[in-house]
C-alpha cells in the first residue's frame, strides 16, 4: 500500500515531466530557440565578448598587467590629432582599395580562364591554388628576401642583365615599400578569388550561354549579360571576404616592414600591435582597432547592398 | 623547447665532467648544500629566454641549467623566442598570469608590468655584494620605485664594426674618436664605394643603439629627470642635422633594415661599417670563408658627440620572474646560481664578447684579454645609459622606445619625409601621448 501510495505520484510526475518534453519537442520556437544554443554560446564567447571587450578597453587607460580606468574618449582624442594613426588609416585604406581591385580583376580574369576547356585543368586549377596554401609568414619571408635591399634577385637579374646600375630599395623607399606589400598582397589572395569565382561559374547553366548565342550575343555581350550578372551573388561574397582579409591583414606586413620604412607601411592593425603589444598601452591599441570596426561595416555594406540588391536574385522579380 | 629528463641530464652531467676536474656540478651540489634559497618540493622552473645569437653561449648556458637541475633536483624547461618575440609573450603571460615562471628579455622589458614580477632584491644584494657592485645603468633597468623587480644577467654590448683596411684607404690610420672626424671618415669610405651604414628601419637592438648614441651625445633627449618632455630642443636640431649628413653616406637600404640586415650585408663585403654586436666579428671568426674578413675588422667606441662625453645604449638582459610563480624561491635560486663566479665566468668566456658581465668583479674575465678585438666590449654595461636616458627608467619609458619614438624621429627626417621642425613635432606629440 505504501509502495504503492509513493509509486503514484512518482509515475503521474514522470507522466508530466514527459507532456512536458513532448510538448516542448513540438514546439517549434522552442526547438528553434534550443538548436541555436550552441552556435550563439559559441559566437558570444568567441566574437562578442572579445570584440565588447576590446570595445571596452578602447575606453580605459590599460596597459599591460594593469587593469585601466574608465577615462572616456580620452584615446580617441589623442588619436585624432596623431599624424602617425592617420597615416596608418590612409595606408590601410590605400592598401586594402588598390590590392581588392587588383585582385578583383586579376582572380575573374583567372576564373575565366580555368573555366575554359583546358589540357590539364584540375593541375593547373591546384598549381593556381599554392599561394593560398602556403603559410602567410613563410611567403612573406620568401618576398622579404625577395625584396632585399643587397640580395634581391630582381635587381641582381637586373643589374646582370645591364637594365640597372643599382640596387631597388624595395622596402626602404616609402612608395616602394608599399606597392611591394601590395603585390606580395596580390600574389597571396588572387588564387581565393579565382577559385571561388571558378566555383560561381560553373553554377552557370550553359543553355543560359546557347540562348544568347542563339539572339547574336558577342563573347562581351555573353560575359556582361549572363556570366556577369549570375555572379554577382558570390562577387559580392568573395569580395566582402578579400576586402576584410586585406584590410585586417597583419602579419604580410608585420614579418616583412613592421610599419617601416618611417611608419609608410603601418596599417591599423600593426600599430594597434605595436601600441598595444609591444608598447604596453593596450587601451589605445585597443582604440586603433576599435576605430576599424566602422571602415570594415562600410566595406560589408558597399558588398551587400551594391551587388546584392536584385530582387529576381532572391527569388522575387526585378522591375 | 628543451625539457631537461633523467636522460638527458646525464648527458648533460657528462659534459659538466668533462668541462674540468672540479666541474660544474661538484660546484652545483656544493652550492646547493648552502644555498639561500631552498626551492619548493618537486619545483618545476619554466624559463623563457631570447633566442641565443652565438651557439657556445647557448650551449654553456644549457651546461648551467643541467647542473643546477641536477644538484637542487628542480625540473627545468628552456624554451627560446626571438628577440621582436619575447616581449609580446612575456607581456601576455604577466597580462594572463600564466606562462613561464621566468622570462629573460631585453631592455626594460621588466617595466612595462612592475606590479607583475617578483621582487628580487635579496638575490641582487647577495650577489652585488660578493662580486664588487653592479655597474649604474643595469640597475637601474631592473629597478622599479627602489625595489630589485630583476635581475641583470648580462649587457650585449653593441658598438662600431669596421674594416681596418676600408679606413685606410679613406685616410685614417686609427678610428675616430669624434663624431666631426666620423663623418668625415664615413664621407670618404662613401666616395670608396666601400660605404657605412646603420639600421634606419624598426630593428629595435641594432636600431635603437646608434639613433640613441647619436642624439645623446648631441645633448638631445627625451625626457628629463621629472619626466618633462625635451625633445624639442636646439640639441635635437644640431642631432638631426648631422644625422642627415651621416646617412647620406650609407649604402642604399638602410631605411628598410631589421637586426639582421647589417650582419648579412657586412658579411657579404657590400658594408665596411656598422653598429652591431660582436656577432658580425664571431660569426667571421666561425666561418673559414669568411675569415679574411674577421682578420681585417675591429670594433671601437662611438665617437664622442658635442658634449664632451661618451653616450651609449646598451641591451640590458634582465631576468625576471613572475609573481604568479609557485616556486618563486627556485626562481631566486636559479638566478643567483647563474651569475655566481664558477658559472658567469665560463658562460662569459663561451658567449665570446657577446655578452658583457654587470657585477664590476668580472672584469677580470680572459674573454676581454684573450682576443684584443673583444676589449672594447668589456664596458659596455660601464657606460651605456638606460634606455630611458637621463630620464627615469619606467614602463613610460619602455613604451617610449618600443614605440620607436626617437627611431622614426631620426628616420622621418633623414628620408625627406619630414622637415626636421616636422620631424621634431611628431616626436614631441607621441612623447606626451605616452607621457601623458
Amino acid at each position: 500500500m505504501a509502495h504503492n501510495a509513493v509509486g503514484r505520484p512518482q509515475a503521474s510526475f514522470q507522466r508530466t515531466e514527459r507532456s512536458l518534453m513532448q510538448r516542448l519537442s513540438n514546439d517549434r520556437n522552442w526547438l528553434g530557440a534550443a538548436f541555436m544554443v550552441p552556435a550563439a554560446v559559441i559566437l558570444i564567447m568567441f566574437l562578442a565578448y572579445p570584440l565588447g571587450k576590446g570595445v571596452w578597453l578602447s575606453f580605459t587607460d590599460a596597459k599591460i598587467g594593469r587593469d585601466g580606468v574608465f577615462i572616456g574618449l580620452e584615446n580617441y582624442e589623442w588619436l585624432s590629432d596623431d599624424k602617425i594613426f592617420w597615416l596608418s588609416v590612409f595606408n590601410t585604406l590605400f592598401y586594402t582599395v588598390i590590392a581588392s581591385v587588383i585582385k578583383f580583376l586579376v582572380g575573374l580574369y583567372l576564373a575565366l580562364l580555368l573555366n575554359e576547356k583546358l589540357p590539364f585543368k584540375s593541375l593547373i586549377r591546384s598549381i593556381v591554388l599554392i599561394p593560398f596554401v602556403v603559410p602567410t609568414v613563410l611567403s612573406a619571408i620568401a618576398f622579404w628576401w625577395i625584396y632585399d635591399s643587397q640580395f634581391s634577385i630582381i635587381s641582381w637579374s637586373l643589374k646582370n642583365m645591364g637594365l640597372i646600375t643599382e640596387n631597388i630599395d624595395f622596402l626602404g623607399n616609402p612608395d616602394n615599400a608599399r606597392l611591394s606589400l601590395i603585390f606580395a598582397n596580390i600574389w597571396r589572395g588572387v588564387p581565393f578569388i579565382a577559385i571561388t569565382l571558378l566555383a560561381g561559374l560553373q553554377t552557370v547553366s550553359p543553355s543560359l550561354y546557347e540562348a544568347a548565342t542563339l539572339d547574336g550575343a558577342t563573347r562581351w555581350q555573353n560575359f556582361r549579360f549572363v556570366t556577369f550578372p549570375l555572379l554577382t551573388p558570390i562577387i559580392a561574397v568573395v569580395m566582402t571576404f578579400s576586402v576584410l582579409f586585406t584590410f585586417t591583414d597583419f602579419q604580410l606586413v608585420w614579418a616583412m616592414t613592421r610599419g617601416g620604412p618611417v611608419n609608410a607601411t603601418h596599417l591599423m592593425a600593426t600599430l594597434g600591435y605595436q601600441r598595444a603589444i609591444l608598447a604596453g598601452n593596450l587601451g589605445e591599441g585597443a582604440a586603433i582597432s576599435t576605430a576599424m570596426i566602422p571602415f570594415l561595416l562600410f566595406a560589408i555594406m558597399v558588398s551587400w547592398f551594391g551587388l546584392q540588391r536584385r530582387k529576381w536574385q532572391q527569388g522575387g522579380s526585378d522591375e | 623547447m628543451t625539457t631537461l629528463n633523467r636522460r638527458n641530464l646525464l648527458k648533460g652531467a657528462g659534459a659538466v665532467g668533462a668541462m674540468s676536474a672540479t666541474g660544474l656540478l661538484d660546484f652545483a651540489k656544493a652550492w646547493a648544500q648552502t644555498m639561500k634559497w631552498k626551492p619548493e618540493a618537486n619545483a618545476t622552473l619554466n624559463v623563457l629566454r631570447w633566442k641565443r645569437f652565438v651557439q657556445a653561449e647557448d650551449d654553456q648556458f644549457m651546461k648551467i641549467v643541467a647542473a643546477f637541475s641536477q644538484a637542487t633536483g628542480v625540473k627545468m624547461n628552456i624554451s627560446s623566442e626571438s628577440f621582436d618575440d619575447m616581449q609580446p609573450k612575456a607581456s601576455v603571460a604577466a597580462n594572463t598570469g600564466q606562462g613561464p615562471d621566468i622570462a629573460w628579455g631585453l631592455h626594460s622589458l621588466p617595466h612595462l608590468f612592475p606590479e607583475k614580477c617578483l621582487e628580487v632584491g635579496d638575490v641582487a644584494d647577495y650577489l652585488g655584494k660578493k662580486y664588487g657592485g653592479w655597474f649604474p645603468a643595469p640597475e637601474a633597468t631592473c629597478k622599479a620605485k627602489g625595489k630589485w623587480i630583476a635581475i641583470p644577467t648580462a649587457v650585449n654590448g653593441g658598438y662600431i664594426n669596421y674594416r681596418i683596411s676600408s679606413i685606410k684607404k679613406a685616410g685614417f690610420s686609427t678610428f675616430p674618436d669624434k663624431t666631426d672626424s666620423f663623418l668625415e671618415l664615413c664621407k670618404a669610405m662613401k666616395a670608396n664605394n666601400t660605404p657605412a651604414g646603420f639600421a634606419l628601419g624598426h630593428a629595435s637592438g641594432d636600431g635603437n643603439a646608434w639613433i640613441h648614441w647619436l642624439l645623446w651625445s648631441h645633448g638631445s633627449y627625451l625626457v628629463d629627470d621629472k619626466e618633462k618632455i625635451i625633445i624639442n630642443s636646439p640639441e635635437t636640431v644640431k642631432a638631426l642635422e648631422y644625422a642627415k649628413k651621416l646617412t647620406d653616406t650609407f649604402i642604399p637600404g638602410c631605411a628598410s633594415w631589421n637586426d639582421s640586415s647589417n650582419n648579412k650585408a657586412f658579411l657579404a663585403g657590400d658594408l665596411h661599417l656598422t653598429a652591431n654586436g660582436i656577432s658580425i666579428y664571431v660569426g667571421a671568426k666561425a666561418d673559414k670563408a669568411l675569415n679574411p674578413i674577421a682578420e681585417d675588422m675591429d670594433h671601437a667606441r662611438f665617437p664622442v658627440g658635442p658634449i664632451g662625453k661618451p653616450q651609449e645604449l646598451q641591451l640590458t638582459f634582465p631576468m625576471l620572474a613572475f609573481k604568479y610563480t609557485k616556486v618563486p624561491n627556485a626562481a631566486k635560486a636559479f638566478m643567483a646560481f647563474v651569475l655566481e663566479a664558477e658559472n658567469y665566468n665560463p658562460w662569459l668566456e663561451a658567449a665570446g664578447g657577446y655578452l658583457s658581465h654587470p657585477l664590476m668583479s668580472y672584469d677580470t674575465n680572459p674573454v676581454w684579454t684573450k682576443d684584443p678585438k673583444n676589449a672594447v666590449f668589456k664596458d659596455a654595461a660601464r657606460n651605456t645609459l638606460p634606455a630611458s636616458g637621463i630620464g627615469p627608467v619606467n614602463e613610460k619609458a619602455a613604451a617610449a622606445i618600443a614605440d620607436f619614438l626617437m627611431l622614426d624621429m631620426v628616420a622621418n627626417y633623414c628620408t625627406g619625409r619630414e622637415d626636421i621642425k616636422g620631424a621634431i613635432a611628431i616626436a614631441e606629440r607621441q612623447a606626451k601621448r605616452i607621457y601623458r
